[in-house]
């Protein structure tokens, strides 16, 4: 029950200000630009975009800057600012097959055609703190080599060519939009990858974990991971015609799964899909596993009542938004609601006293 | 994937170059070019947001990746040329100047500007993506095997 009640707008209008008194710290330290966010804290921005759904890298840094790095209040921010948006209209599907790539790694092949470039990764880091950082310093140029021109090919298609493994044959049905409709159940795959990308890191990786540890196992290699930027295309109804409008950062892991073979489908492998704005690494690879877990109607496997396989339960549990607003608006006020409850506590409380006084008489 | 000759590819090309250029570049560039003409607004300067797609699998069905800020907006120039910009980020001044080019380049001052403004443009994006691109190589890994040992 909800009942209005007045009060408590000068104790918000000062809290606010508190808030942003402590939002600047101490004034003796500069203040932290938008722009610096945006450059040094780029993994943050990423995440923010990913799952702020919103490929904005300023808008980002803004969003961190305003919640003081909480990351899910700055992805709570971008949400909301992306509702206030006309919407112009869907790109062309990004091709990721033409991606100029900043790393792109395999593990289940040593020798590929293009090779095994690490890029900007902290794999091989040694994960000790770097002291160097307190103090300020020059960072020196890094090496370069020259480079091979060409699109880079993806690993699935050397399986491709043995007929090894499942192939996902390009399809044009316009996909649902979680954004525009509600999400219902059952998921097609295309409005599962939408919700997965735009997941909860935290929570995609706790599932995606428990998959490996054998809550629906289902011995996930990673075939290729990529990282690099892709040309946005978009149909301009005025023209007639398609140009790109930018470029977008994406994350792109695809694993390779061990299949057993079913009724209709011979031994092979069965692949899991990843794709996320920015760098975001460990986000795409928890995606690809959970994409795969979720597929396992589709491929005749068994459900063997695991977590990941519920898509149901990791679809609607997967929002950090959703499930922070609905978390966190039980610390609001619930003055009624608790009152009528006290209520009751003390009625049932007075007739099991009155049960007690009747049989002690007896 | 390539196109077929088509003869919008010219305009298609310069669109997609105006689009990826860095922040304020192209105002910089017309701006040393020439004097910006006289225009009216066919629509003003917007800003909004395209959903991008992409395919499940990399080549299986397409699904919404999540969406993009684009400002977009159209200009007539007092000669009666249309120019049109749909660009990434929220910045109409960039908007309006890719516009302006676009007209432009309907007009005789189209071999001038691509002289001036998008072949340097071009060559500054691409001498960038070629740097980010020398540095990923050098993170390529050569592999050798070690030698065993064979008592």
């Amino acid at each position: 029950m909800y009942v209005a009640v007045k009060g408590g707008e000068r104790a918000i209008e000062n809290a606010h200000a508190w808030l942003a008194e402590e939002r600047r710290g101490d004034t003796g330290v500069a203040e932290l630009s938008v722009a610096q966010i945006r450059e040094q804290l780029k993994l943050a921005v990423n995440r923010v975009m990913a799952e702020g759904s919103l490929y904005d890298p300023d808008l980002a840094a803004l969003a961190i800057k305003q919640a003081r790095g909480d990351l899910i209040e700055a992805i709570f921010l971008v949400r909301a600012y992306r509702t206030t948006l006309p919407r112009f209209g869907s790109s062309v599907p990004v091709h990721t097959g033409a991606m100029s790539c900043d790393r792109r790694i395999s593990a289940t092949f040593k020798d590929l055609p293009g090779g095994q470039v690490l890029g900007p990764t902290f794999d091989y880091t040694h994960r000790l703190l770097d002291f160097k950082l307190m103090a300020d310093g020059q960072v020196p140029q890094a090496p370069t080599r020259e480079a091979a021109p060409g699109d880079v090919p993806h690993v699935t298609e050397f399986l491709n060519q043995e007929g090894l493994i499942e192939l996902a044959p390009q399809d044009d049905t316009p996909p649902p939009d979680l954004t525009r409709e509600p999400l219902e159940m059952p998921a097609d795959r295309a409005l599962r990858l939408q919700a997965l990308t735009r997941a909860d890191e935290g929570f995609t990786l706790g599932l995606a974990y428990s998959t490996q540890r054998g809550y629906g196992r289902n011995h996930a290699f990673v075939g290729e991971l990529r990282i690099g930027s892709v040309p946005v295309e978009m149909e301009i109804p005025e023209l007639g015609f398609a140009i790109e409008i930018g470029e977008v950062t994406l994350t792109e892991c695809e694993t390779v799964n061990q299949f057993k073979g079913s009724k209709t489908e011979p031994p092979q492998f069965t692949r899991g899909y990843g794709l996320v704005f920015g760098q975001t690494e460990r986000k795409a690879i928890s995606m690809a596993l959970v994409d795969r877990a979720l597929r396992w109607e589709e491929l005749g496997e068994d459900n063997v009542g695991a977590p990941a396989q519920d898509a149901e339960f990791v679809l609607y549990h997967a929002d950090n938004i959703q499930a922070t607003g609905f978390l966190e608006h039980i610390k609001l006020p619930h003055y009624v609601d608790f009152q009528s409850e006290l209520e009751l506590v003390r009625k049932l409380r007075r007739a099991a006293g009155a049960d007690q006084l009747q049989e002690a008489a007896e | 994937m390539k196109d077929t000759f088509d003869e919008n590819n010219p305009r298609k090309a310069w669109m997609s170059l105006l689009a990826k250029a860095p922040q304020g570049r192209v105002a910089a560039l017309l701006d040393t070019a020439m004097k910006r003409p006289a225009f009216t607004w066919l629509r003003a300067p917007e800003i909004g947001s395209t959903m991008v797609r992409a395919r499940a699998a990399a080549t299986g069905a397409p699904f919404n990746l999540g969406e993009m800020t684009v400002t977009r907006c159209a200009v007539t120039l007092a000669t009666g040329e249309v120019g049109h910009a749909y660009i990434q980020g929220r910045n109409k001044a960039d908007a309006e100047v890719a516009a302006l080019v676009d007209a432009l380049m309907q007009t005789e001052a189209a071999e001038h500007l691509r002289v001036v403004l998008l072949d340097p443009l071009e060559s500054e994006i691409e001498a960038s993506k070629a740097a980010r691109a020398a540095k990923a190589a050098a993170t390529k890994v050569d592999f050798f095997t070690m030698v065993r040992g064979e008592d």
